[in-house]
């Protein structure tokens, strides 16, 4: 690195940029002005959020009532749709996670190892969703779940096929970027070569080797799911979303409480997830 | 899943020409302009504001506190938005939000004076940059980590200023990642539908919203297909705009192998 002290002789001289010489790297000053003043920017809506919990309603002032209501469970029959909500979400995602692993992971698998050339195909199909608008998706999927529902009945899980597509694409992208990581096929072939059956290399080697990108899948979907309202509502079906929207018309405190409580979560899901991959970047290279 | 698939194209089946004559009503129109520009406002913004936010977080570590955090919140806001955001700048900007209660009593200034805009299209536009930003930065702080310090480096070594690497390097090489994630934010607005859902509950401006209307309206009988008609014209638009994307996606991926 020669050229460094010639560089910062020509631009600014700076203590930020001895450390790395030449750089198109914004300065320490720089990056914390912006993100300091777009942080604020973005803390707005959640702290109002946070603020409105603690209104104390038309008596005025602050008050952590509506958190103790909350916690303590005080909550009545009448906040039944939230319950029903959160339990039908919960539901659904463990259905589109289990319809991913059955459907997905399986059918990723072979293509990698048997039928390479349907590789691009089943991208294309995988990803078809992200340019398909939810609520174009719920026009098509009304005819459909009549069908559904005279073949399942109308139960809440059934969204999860609908939730398996929307999901789709990011569970593809999470499997796809660890089983490229991975070399599948020689570790299968060593495998078979030493007496294994498929079963067996399915169980013992290749799913351990992908179990980073498998709960990277499992948590996205999760996510998808439990933050999904678009296709819950105007199919009439009942889930965490829809239900926040209902209750909010009746107590938009305990409403609000939860959406908090939920983007924590999500938060927490997303937060795990970026770690979970670092180690995976980090273990590969 | 497939079954599923080939469902959503029945749903526009046998179409009779008379569905797609709604698409030229002009009410149908005005929707589809309203969604556009929209769209095309918050996508410009959010993708302005975001590049510069991915600039910020260019050079932090991938592994540090800092990237952790914001890659997760950009992935909340962008994917897990919808209702909750619409909550919250409710709770910012509706009637006695945070924000217009200060405005109000600290500042002496109504933004409502002139009519309350928040709850119908303009009030959109807050709200969805609150989703667009962070999709940017996830979209496009790839394509800016991509740039190879060789580069900067053969820069400085021909004795080119900071000025000059963005002039002739950066920028150039960036151009079709960032109008590809312009695109992505366009269409990114153009589908959403949580948001607007939760913060205009009547009328039906946009078009997911006159799709609503379509699909639950109790009224307009023996319009049904009025729903497919919309959900084919937004198609279309999604098409060209995804179709301009992964055009641009094959130019860009030229730099970041």
């Amino acid at each position: 690195m020669s050229g460094a002290p010639k560089t910062s002789a020509a631009v600014r001289p700076t203590r930020a940029r001895a450390a790395r010489p030449v750089t198109a790297v914004p300065s320490r000053a720089t990056r914390a002005v912006i993100l300091a003043v777009v942080g604020v920017l973005f803390a707005i809506p959640l702290l109002a959020l946070v603020e409105f919990t603690l209104r104390g309603g038309l008596q005025g002032g602050y008050t952590l009532d509506h958190w103790i209501a909350v916690f303590s469970g005080g909550l009545d029959r009448s906040y039944k749709p939230l319950w029903d909500g959160l339990g039908n979400s919960l539901v659904l995602a463990i259905v589109t996670v289990l319809l991913m692993l059955v459907l997905l992971v399986p059918t990723m698998i072979l293509v990698r190892l048997r039928f390479p050339r349907l590789h691009r195909p089943l991208e294309f199909l995988c990803l078809l969703p992200v340019t398909i608008p939810a609520i174009v998706l719920v026009v098509g999927l009304a005819p459909v779940y009549s069908v559904i529902a005279r073949m399942f009945g109308s139960g809440t899980w059934t969204l999860a096929f609908a939730y398996g597509i929307l999901a789709l694409p990011y569970a593809y992208r999470a499997i796809q970027s660890n089983l490229v990581a991975v070399d599948v096929a020689t570790l299968s072939e060593a495998a078979r070569s030493l007496g294994a059956g498929w079963p067996t290399v399915l169980a013992t080697v290749i799913l351990p080797n992908l179990r980073r990108g498998l709960l990277a899948a499992a948590f996205i979907s999760i996510a998808v799911v439990l933050g999904e309202f678009t296709i819950a509502s105007l199919l009439s079906r009942t889930n965490l979303q829809t239900a926040i929207v209902l209750v909010s018309k009746q107590d938009p405190y305990t409403a609000y409480i939860v959406i908090l409580l939920s983007l924590v979560f999500a938060f927490l899901l997303l937060f795990a997830i970026g770690r979970i991959g670092g180690r995976t970047r980090r273990s590969v290279s | 899943m497939l079954a599923l698939g080939t469902g959503f194209f029945d749903a526009d089946g046998a179409p009779t020409l008379d569905n797609l004559l709604a698409l030229g009503d002009p009410v149908v129109l005005t929707t589809f302009g309203n969604s556009i520009a929209l769209s095309a406002l918050t996508a410009v913004l959010g993708a302005l504001l975001g590049a510069v936010v991915s600039y910020a977080l260019l050079g932090a570590r991938p592994e540090g506190a800092l990237r952790s955090v914001v890659d997760a919140a950009s992935g909340v806001l962008a994917q897990f938005g919808g209702v909750p955001l619409a909550f919250a700048f409710i709770a910012t900007m509706g009637l006695n939000g945070l924000v217009t209660v200060f405005l109000k009593t600290t500042l002496g200034l109504d933004p409502y004076a002139d009519g309350i805009w928040f709850y119908e299209m303009p009030g959109l536009i807050l709200p969805y940059l609150y989703f667009q930003v962070p999709l940017m930065v996830i979209v496009f702080l790839p394509a800016l980590e991509a740039l190879r310090p060789q580069w900067v480096e053969a820069n400085a070594t021909l004795g080119g200023t900071r000025l000059a690497y963005w002039r002739h390097i950066g920028l150039p090489v960036l151009a079709p990642s960032f109008i590809g994630s312009l695109l992505l934010l366009f269409a990114n607005a153009f589908s959403a539908y949580a948001t607007a859902a939760a913060i205009i509950s009547q009328g039906s401006q946009i078009v997911p919203l006159q799709i609503r209307a379509a699909l639950t309206s109790e009224t307009v009988l023996g319009r049904a297909n009025l729903a497919g008609a919309l959900a084919l014209g937004m198609i279309v638009v999604m098409v060209v705009v995804m179709s301009a994307y992964s055009l641009l996606e094959r130019r860009a991926s030229r730099w970041q192998r």
